[in-house]
């Protein structure tokens, strides 16, 4: 569980890329955050996992305020999960899974038994155990970002911070990844997730936060809150909202 | 089910192989030398003084156990401390490029040292070495940052400016210096081992052996800090805490080099590099191996300036002289792992 009050953030002065964002994400609840570029949800997120100092308010986990919390603390109760991206050493892909295990390693070398179990599995839920013995930055962008799932499973926290995950992936790995969430989730674990396409929101999310301006516009089940008129409000009016077989779907405005 | 291995039997046994190949290369490197003494008589001397005995005859001691042994002993453990450091630099700035020659920290250190020639200063070469070399990191490092992120262009082109301040400040120091005092700045700027003798080393097995144990007790973290400081802290690591700690105990045993030895340049990027190829990224196993090859490479450099004429020829060209071919090499065929795939 997590839960974000009243949280207010700048860079410099009165600048406030984030005013007064509150909202809550129960136990076993998959949270989709909605924006277009620049609204926000990246600085919102590294707020939560406490890289970025909120100028004011709090973020709860488990009835439990991080934002005064050292590091080493926040990381066994959060997971995050970054874009992919190449780092300059080619670790392999159980390293880097490895890596999860970090806050919870106790010696100066070696893993026991149990994070090498941990790792193992981790690597099974999300599919990327052939993968184990490639140097990761050889990877394709969608394995990597699988990846890099898999280390935020092996941290092994009751939350999950994901920015834009499927962002670079084709629709299998896309897919992929949103099953993975949704199996997560039925285990008990609350996901936050920033996600670009509503369609993904409308099928995936239990509910959806949208962010607009670093102010948040809406907050609930994905098929109230996705609606013609915010998506007119964000990113004015290229979209229409249909209903397909008692679905919502948005489709693009086809007068262009 | 997939079968994946955790073990790092391999690497272990690398590093071992690695070990004892060092050990071999400090008997052979004590065993020669422009004076020829046979291999049983340097045997003798060792002996002699480990284990008593037979006295061995006098020139033979004076070679091999004031000056051979002390040699090559500290060239050992100031090829592990460049090589170690230049491991850490890279892990810590994320780049396979920088050392403590490019960041600046080697001429930082020869500049604390001279200062410490001209200048009467109430403390040690060693001191003022470090303090200076930490200057020159820190100043590199807080120009190069924006935003919590360093890029690697602004960090290298940083550290090349300030050596370049430093190196002119030497200069200044060479022009007012009296002769006695220019003479010793000159065998900075050279770098060589040929005056070294036990008190030098009694300095270097005491500072660098636990400057090197620390970076390996960090080294799991390095692998984490490597992958950027965002996902660092995600992970649970205060990265800007670590960062100082590695940062000041590279710098801290690089400057003790310099103090001893002068500038000895390239050991700190090839090496690193090349253990990286050998036994892969992953800190733990990459620190030991840059030490141990470390200390081979400038083993067998330091014997060949001292071997190959019957005059002595400054280290610090031996080691640009073999590092150069393998920085072009490494140019022209992974210039991808240079700029991190960004």
């Amino acid at each position: 569980m997590i839960e974000v009050q009243n949280l207010h953030f700048a860079y410099s002065g009165d600048n406030y890329i984030l005013e007064d964002v509150s909202f809550k994400v129960e136990r076993g609840e998959l949270c989709g955050v909605f924006g277009p570029n620049g609204a926000g949800k990246s600085t919102l997120f590294k707020c939560i996992i406490g890289f970025l100092k909120p100028k004011k308010g709090r973020v709860y986990v488990n009835g439990r305020d991080i934002t005064e919390m050292p590091m080493e603390e926040v990381a066994k109760l959060i997971a995050y999960v970054p874009q992919e991206h190449r780092p300059p050493f080619p670790y392999l892909v159980k390293e880097m899974v490895l890596m999860g295990r970090t806050p919870h390693l106790g010696g100066i070398f070696g893993p026991k038994k149990r994070d090498i179990e941990k790792v193992i599995e981790a690597m099974e839920v999300v599919g990327i155990i052939h993968l184990a013995d490639k140097p990761y930055t050889e990877l394709s962008g969608g394995q990597r970002q699988l990846v890099l799932l898999a280390r935020a499973l092996a941290q092994e926290t009751g939350v999950m911070v994901l920015d834009e995950p499927t962002s670079a992936l084709d629709f299998r790995n896309q897919l992929r990844i949103w099953e993975t969430l949704k199996k997560l989730t039925k285990d008990g674990m609350s996901v936050v997730v920033s996600v670009h396409d509503p369609n993904h929101m409308l099928w995936f999310c239990d509910r959806v936060v949208v962010l607009h301006r670093g102010r948040i516009i809406a907050n609930g089940k994905p098929s109230e809150v996705i609606t013609q008129e915010i998506l007119s409000t964000l990113y004015g009016n290229i979209c229409k909202v249909k209903d397909l077989d008692g679905m919502k779907v948005v489709l693009p405005d086809t007068t262009f | 089910m997939e079968r994946v291995d955790f073990n790092y039997r391999n690497k272990i046994f690398t590093v071992i192989f690695a070990g004892i190949l060092l050990f071999f290369t400090v008997i052979f490197s004590i065993s020669v030398g422009v004076y020829e003494i046979p291999f049983f008589e340097v045997f003798n001397v060792i002996r002699y003084h480990l284990l008593g005995g037979e006295v061995p005859p006098e020139i033979y001691n004076a070679i091999v156990w004031d000056i051979r042994i002390p040699r090559v002993l500290a060239g050992m453990l100031i090829g592990m401390a460049l090589a170690t450091s230049g491991a850490t630099y890279q892990g810590v700035f994320r780049n396979p490029l920088v050392s403590p020659f490019i960041l600046g920290v080697s001429s930082g250190a020869a500049f604390g040292a001279a200062l410490s020639i001209v200048f009467p200063i109430p403390y040690s070469a060693q001191l003022s070495a470090f303090i200076f070399g930490m200057v020159a990191v820190f100043c590199a490092y807080s120009i190069a940052k924006v935003r919590g992120k360093t890029p690697l262009v602004t960090l290298l082109l940083a550290g090349v400016v300030l050596g370049s301040l430093f190196d002119a400040l030497v200069s200044i120091f060479q022009y007012i210096a009296t002769e006695a005092q220019l003479k010793a700045i000159v065998f900075w700027l050279m770098g060589g081992l040929y005056h070294i003798d036990w008190s030098h080393l009694q300095i270097l097995a005491f500072s660098i052996p636990l400057g090197i144990l620390l970076l390996m007790a960090y080294s799991w973290k390095l692998n984490i800090l490597s992958l950027g400081e965002e996902e660092a802290r995600s992970l649970g690591i205060n990265t800007e805490r670590l960062k100082i700690l590695l940062i000041t105990v590279a710098t801290f045993i690089t400057s003790i080099s310099v103090s001893v030895a002068g500038i000895i340049g390239w050991v700190g990027l090839m090496i690193p590099h090349a253990a990286r190829l050998i036994i892969g990224p992953d800190h733990r196993f990459l620190i030991p191996l840059s030490a141990i090859m470390g200390g081979i490479f400038l083993i067998l450099c330091d014997t060949i300036a001292r071997t190959l004429t019957t005059g002595e020829i400054p280290l610090g060209i031996v080691t640009s002289l073999l590092g150069t071919p393998y920085l072009i090499y490494l140019l022209r065929s992974r210039k991808d792992q240079f700029f991190g795939g960004e």
